[in-house]
């Protein structure tokens, strides 16, 4: 929480078997690793902005998590929380991203050229094509933790930076809280606009305070490329349209990033990235790329399967409903993306894609003639 | 009265305001059991109170009523010696704009000491709330002698059922929306400490949230008293819902005429109540019970928090004074869709609720009917006031039954 950490202080007064959290119950990352001898090591420490053990693990111990899907259990409050308290950041980073080591780099690639081929996902089954990425303002804490000043500043130094976007970036910015009933309508219809989040995973971290105060959607003019500011964090790039031409959306993904970045950089606030965890962002599980990259696409044959799951798992990717995460999907039309984020590129992750949905659609076409496609599977990538 | 605090302004360059706040409650009690925490206030700030000015131009409650750039200017840099901020206190009423018809406070408070520190802000919001109550100059009377109360026995044609709560905090300890797990947990240890001694008719059980088994669970909820996660966003966004369900519970004698709620959104919730419509003997027991815990507390050396300018201290500024609630469920098929209903509840100082609680409707012609004042007033008078305002529907719904007419009773001096 903003302006520092008196109350923090004050907690030392009790021992920290009276403060430990009760996580008896608790199925998520951040409850497998906390133990005692780390909160008391790290309980009296504080970012230079203020921000506590306490904060990061809150919105783990309000949701205890469910015993089939994995929360992370944690957030980060600004740059600096993954050093200072990377004595439980580091083991969760380790789980969270298939043993990712304290020690290990993280290779950027945003060039798109060394995507190969993903123009030619056959439309038929293909319905959309997307790629989302998250960005961190370096110099302003995250949204779990920033105070309104910071959150305002965030949004004026992002509107100036986007507006002077031109040619095929060209667009314009809507903040939530001035927005008309027609603006606001038309956003929801092209499915741009986001809403105050209702998640508790996000609320018990404090991202949602002051609502709708800071906050706006940003768009091309052709509606192809949108940016969320000031959600659950600073950034929220997408690029996306219909059909299965990844490789387009990827190049207008990685072009307007770099032309974002660069008008960042040039007001003295680059993004936040370093070697180790590539692109700083709030939470834990969007570190090293923050990229998901994604397809709508059409596979009720292949996904009646027996080796659906299997098949995704070997060729890293993961199945979400059209609604996005947590939703089932609809009429066999699935929402397949990357699984990993941190300990590959921008490129390799989105060659997954490619590749992967180019063989599931290779399956779906042979089922539908009848045929068997177990010399499909593929190995473990 | 109030903490003292230094503030060195540095240097232009580095906007940081150092505050020192030194320890000491505003009371002068003690702070027992703790030790003292000279809580060194360093704010982090980066920008200018007009920058984290709340945009408050959609909102209607009293926070938002009363909180103006100045007073901000001059508060938000402030803190509690426990470290509670402004920010956190007005968080829940930037949050929430309100509803339209429904103005709700809109701010927390987090310690005892946040009414003093932030009183520039809090004492405008309790003039509003509780009548124009001044409390630089006027005293809360607090009176428990439930033997004052008379004409407490309701026609039971009417009357189904009588109830009387209050709040209680444990003074030395944070409030709901800014207590540690310790604390919290402290709370519950000295609450049910204090109750595992009553005896007789309040001897009575502890069930902590979470060690009940499911059939006390299913128990609890058969009986209404069960209370759950809070889900309104009004106390989510005051942090009172943090750690949830840790040192949470309920105790309840064995008769269940006498309910304690542990760390929902106070430390202690007191509820007395039976079916029917004897409030005179809901009252006595419920006066009974309440000076037993305090008694069984001060043996181990605690107190209720408490001062001669606003009662009972509670985590909302709509529940000071007495934060008491006595009220009957009263079925009135006639009156309520008399057109005067509304002026006389009113007239009596009575509001009527729904029989699910606040914000819920009423049920056929069964209404909620309690008293509308907590501030300014003692117990005694406030239940006093049920008892003569509800007497006076249900006469009138009996003249109304012979087709015979009411008056609305006049206004109460000085309203």
């Amino acid at each position: 929480m903003p302006f520092g950490n008196t109350h923090n202080n004050f907690k030392l007064n009790f021992k920290v078997e009276d403060e430990f959290p009760d996580l008896s119950k608790h199925n998520n990352h951040m409850a497998k690793v906390l133990t005692k001898e780390i909160y008391g090591k790290l309980r009296d420490k504080q970012t230079p902005s203020g921000y506590t053990l306490d904060d990061v693990i809150q919105t783990g111990v309000d949701n205890p998590g469910h015993p089939f899907i994995m929360t992370v259990g944690c957030v980060a409050g600004d740059e600096e929380s993954y050093e200072v308290f990377k004595d439980l950041l580091d083991p969760i980073i380790s789980d969270r991203h298939g043993g990712y080591k304290p020690t290990d780099k993280h290779a950027t690639d945003l060039n798109f050229e060394n995507l190969k081929g993903g123009d030619d996902l056959d439309p038929n089954y293909v319905l959309s094509s997307r790629v989302r990425t998250g960005r961190s303002i370096k110099g302003y804490t995250l949204p779990p933790h920033n105070s309104r000043g910071e959150r305002r500043a965030i949004e004026k130094l992002s509107v100036e930076a986007l507006t002077s976007l031109d040619g095929e970036f060209k667009g314009r910015y809507y903040p939530l809280k001035s927005m008309t009933d027609a603006e606001q309508d038309q956003l929801i219809n092209d499915h741009f606009l986001f809403d105050k989040p209702v998640s508790p995973l996000l609320t018990c971290a404090g991202m949602a305070r002051d609502w709708p105060d800071g906050r706006g959607i940003w768009h091309n003019d052709a509606k192809s490329f949108l940016v969320w500011v000031n959600e659950e964090d600073h950034l929220r790039v997408i690029a996306m349209e219909g059909g299965g031409n990844m490789r387009e959306v990827f190049r207008r993904f990685c072009v307007g990033l770099k032309r974002i970045e660069e008008i960042f950089k040039k007001h003295n606030h680059g993004f936040m990235w370093n070697e180790h965890l590539g692109y700083v962002l709030t939470c834990p599980s969007n570190l090293g790329t923050g990229l998901r990259g994604g397809v709508h696409v059409k596979l009720p044959k292949l996904s009646t399967h027996a080796k659906f799951d299997e098949i995704l798992g070997r060729l890293r990717l993961q199945k979400r409903g059209t609604g996005g995460v947590d939703t089932a999907s609809v009429g066999g039309v699935f929402d397949i993306s990357n699984a990993d984020r941190l300990g590959s590129s921008e490129v390799a992750q989105v060659q997954l894609v490619v590749d992967g949905v180019k063989l599931m659609v290779e399956m779906e076409k042979k089922l539908e003639k009848g045929e068997a496609v177990d010399s499909m599977i593929p190995a473990q990538k | 009265m109030a903490s003292n605090f230094y503030r060195i302004l540095s240097s232009k360059r580095n906007v940081g305001i150092l505050s020192l706040v030194g320890a000491g409650s505003i009371t002068g009690a003690v702070l027992l059991r703790r030790e003292h925490v000279t809580a060194s206030a360093h704010v982090r700030r980066t920008y200018p109170a007009s920058a984290e000015y709340p945009d408050l131009r959609q909102h209607n409650n009293c926070m938002a009523s009363h909180l103006t750039p100045a007073i901000y200017a001059k508060l938000c840099d402030k803190s509690t010696p426990n470290g509670y901020t402004l920010d956190q206190a007005i968080q829940t009423g930037v949050d929430n704009p309100g509803h339209p018809f429904i103005k709700t406070v809109g701010m927390v408070a987090g310690d005892e000491e946040t009414y003093e520190v932030f009183a520039d802000l809090l004492d405008p919001i309790i003039r509003e709330r509780h009548n124009g109550y001044d409390s630089r100059t006027m005293t809360h009377p607090t009176d428990l002698d439930s033997s004052k109360l008379h004409s407490g026995l309701f026609d039971e044609r009417y009357v189904l059922s009588s109830r009387v709560r209050t709040g209680r905090s444990i003074r030395g300890l944070s409030l709901p929306p800014a207590c540690t797990r310790a604390e919290r947990r402290e709370v519950e240890r000295v609450t049910v400490d204090a109750l595992a001694g009553l005896s007789g008719d309040l001897a009575g059980k502890y069930y902590s949230l979470t060690q009940m088994t499911d059939a006390e669970q299913q128990q609890l909820i058969d009986d209404h008293f069960l209370f759950d996660k809070p889900v309104s966003p009004l106390l989510t966004c005051a942090g009172m819902a943090r750690d949830w369900p840790d040192a949470r519970g309920i105790w309840h004698n064995n008769e269940k005429t006498f309910l304690v709620w542990i760390n929902e959104e106070d430390h202690t919730r007191v509820i007395s109540m039976e079916k029917g419509g004897n409030m005179k003997r809901v009252f006595d027991r419920f006066c009974r019970g309440l000076k037993e815990v305090e008694r069984m507390i001060q043996e181990k050396g605690w107190e209720f928090m408490w001062n001669e300018k606003l009662g009972y201290i509670l985590s909302c500024p709509s529940n000071l004074g007495t934060g008491l609630r006595a009220g009957v469920h009263v079925n009135l098929p006639r009156l309520s869709k008399d057109p005067r209903f509304s002026k006389i509840l009113d007239n009596l100082r009575l509001q009527k609720r729904g029989t699910g609680g606040v914000d819920t409707a009423a049920v056929g012609s069964t209404f909620d009917i309690s008293n509308l004042d907590r501030l300014g007033q003692s117990e005694v008078q406030l239940v006093q006031t049920v008892v003569d305002g509800v007497n006076y529907l249900i006469e009138c719904e009996k003249k109304l039954e012979k087709g015979q007419d009411i008056k609305v009773p006049a206004p109460p001096k000085g309203n």
